[in-house]
Parts: C-alpha cells; structure tokens; sequence
C-alpha cells in the first residue's frame, strides 16, 4: 500500500512537471530573466483560459491565452505582485478565470465537496461494519441443532 | 434494516443516481438549446460597470462610410445621450457572419457601434461593406488589448452601454433580433 502511494505521488508529480515544462508555445515569449519566467509561469498556471475553459493560459494554444500570458510577463517584468496580477484579471473576467477559485457562497459547495465526500465514506463504511458484527450468527448451537445432534450421534453409535 | 429491503435499497441507488445526473443533464442541454441557459453567462463581471478605458484607431475609408475612418474612444462612447450597443467581430469569425443580417435589423432600432477584433483593416472594411454595414461607428483593435479590457473572451461579443459609460448588459454569443427583443429592448425602455 505505502508503495502504491509513493508510486502514485512520484506519478502525479511527474505529470505536473511535464505540464508546467511545455507551457509557452514558443521561447521567444518567456522572459529572458529565468526567474521572472518561472514566476509568470506559476501565476499563468493559476489562470483559466477562457476559451479552452478546462486549462490553464499557460498550458493553452488559443490567441487569447497567448495573449493573456504577454499581459501577465509584461506585468511582471514592470514589478507587480502576484496579487495585482490576479486582480487585473478578475477585474476584466471575474473570479472564474481563476483556476482555484476564492471561497464564496457559489463556491462553498466545490470547496466542501472533499470533506463532504470523506466523511460519508467514513459513515457509510462505519454503519456497515457496525451491521456486519450484529449479522454474525452466535457459535452456540440451538435447541433444535442441539436434538437432532444428539439424535444423529445416537444413530451413529447403535 | 432486513438483507432483502437492504438489497433493494443498494440497487435502487445507483439507479436513482443516474437518473438524476441524466435529469440534470438532459435540462441543461435543453436549455442550451432554447436560449434558458447560457453556460458561458456565468461570468459578466461588467455588468453595472464603467467602460474601460480605450482608444482605437479606424478603418480605411470605403467609398460612402466617412464615419469608419476616426475610429472612437472611451469619453466619445460616455458622452452619448442615448444608449449604445458596442459589438465586437472579425471579418474571419463565422459566427460573426451569421450575425450580421440580425444586426442589420437591430442597427434600425439602436446605434451599433463596431470594433474589430484582431482583423486586418483592409479585411474588416471589406468585411462591414459587402453586404451593407449595420455600424454607426466603427474602431480597430488589432493586437486585441482593448478587448481584454472589456472582458471579451471571443468574437462576436456584444455589450448595451448606457449614456454616461455604464454597461448595462453584455453577452458572449451572436446577438440576434430574437434575443434583442428578449434582453435589450426591456433594458432601452427608461432612455426612450
């Protein structure tokens, strides 16, 4: 099990690698300073591309999430922080072009969803262990199993 | 619980499950399909705001149309005394295509005012006056900046401004008399 696990985790962060490694379409995009580049890139990871809707700008080919990327490494370089990036961004295209969305009424339930989910599992799993041990028949035999094995016992002997 | 209520109960529920699931699904695509659900409506963070700040070049002049040839900013938008419609497209989208019958009828009701989204201008004035142009204004926005700004995800786009700079309405997909009659007219009602 622990194995599987740690197989597991050295899979998803491979996947993960691969996916910021291939972001830009072309080098002549990224920033020349490798940490500023690395910076937008996490910061353009964060953020939808509104067109493909289910990847990031960074991951995306569409005019516009190129687009949105120039935006990001022009900001970046001119010294804004994160947090202005992503505020220039929700104020063009609202919370949704942020891939991990703020908590709010309209999100509380995605963001429940994980403990939700965990802790009907434990119940469930609990209410059925709970029915299996009053489902086990007791060892001691009947009234009725009692008679008849000492009837088959008798028969036996004679 | 007895074994054969407790068998019956694990089957029903996946039956159930999916039933729902269906249920929902089938509901959104039918209101996909009749216009009741739009799942790219979900986000108009404009809506109530002020216009952004921009100005754009015009196109080159085709003959009759003068108008095309100043483009428009942000303050000439604002300064209007009745409401607007501001409609983004390209001369390559094909869904812009198939609006521009409907915006030839809407333009009879309400000015439109045009900008071109990441066309070449030669392209777009070809664009607007094959078939008769429906913009009273018309503006490029060739690297697509403005756009951005305006929280356009893609072409065609369209936004309802009201005197003074304040968006009223903005929708995502061609707009069509239907949805002009639907959505905006009730909007125009306190200007007229």
């Amino acid at each position: 099990m622990k194995k599987h696990l740690s197989l597991l985790c050295a899979l998803t962060f491979s996947i993960s690698a691969v996916g910021v490694a291939f972001a830009v379409d072309s080098p002549d995009e990224m920033l020349p300073n490798p940490a500023q580049e690395q910076r937008a890139e996490t910061i353009g990871a964060q953020l939808r591309c509104l067109v493909c809707q289910n990847e990031s700008i960074e991951d995306s080919s569409a005019p516009l999430a190129r687009d949105l990327r120039r935006v990001v490494r022009e900001q970046v370089e001119t010294g804004k922080t994160d947090q202005q990036i992503m505020m220039w961004m929700t104020d063009r295209y609202g919370t949704f072009i942020r891939l991990s969305p703020p908590l709010s009424i309209t999100t509380a339930l995605l963001w429940i969803m994980p403990g939700l989910a965990l802790l009907s599992g434990i119940g469930l799993a609990w209410w059925q262990f709970r029915h299996r041990n009053n489902a086990t028949p007791s060892n001691d035999l009947t009234e009725d199993e009692r008679a008849r094995l000492a009837m088959l016992t008798r028969e036996n002997q004679s | 619980m007895s074994t054969t209520s407790r068998r019956k109960l694990l089957t029903a529920l996946p039956i159930v499950g999916a039933s729902a699931l269906g249920f929902g699904f089938w509901r959104m695509l039918h209101g996909m399909q009749n216009g009741g659900f739009d799942p790219r409506a979900v986000n108009t963070p404009q809506l109530g705001h002020p216009i952004p700040h921009f100005s754009l070049p015009g196109l080159p002049a085709s003959g009759a149309n003068a108008d095309q040839t100043t483009g428009f900013n942000a303050s000439e938008l604002q300064s209007q005394h009745t409401p607007i419609l501001l409609n983004f497209f390209a001369s390559w989208c094909i869904p812009c295509v198939a609006e521009m019958p409907g915006l030839r009828i809407i333009a009879q009701e309400i000015p439109i005012w045009g900008i071109a989204y990441k066309d070449k201008p030669e392209d777009a004035t070809a664009f607007i006056h094959r078939d008769g142009s429906p913009y009273a204004r018309v503006a490029t926005d060739q690297n697509g900046r403005a756009a951005i700004d305006w929280g356009v995800t893609g072409v065609p786009e369209s936004f309802l401004i009201a005197p003074g700079g304040r968006i009223l309405w903005h929708n995502a997909s061609g707009l069509t008399p239907q949805l002009f009659d639907a959505e905006i007219r009730p909007l125009l009602a306190p200007y007229r």
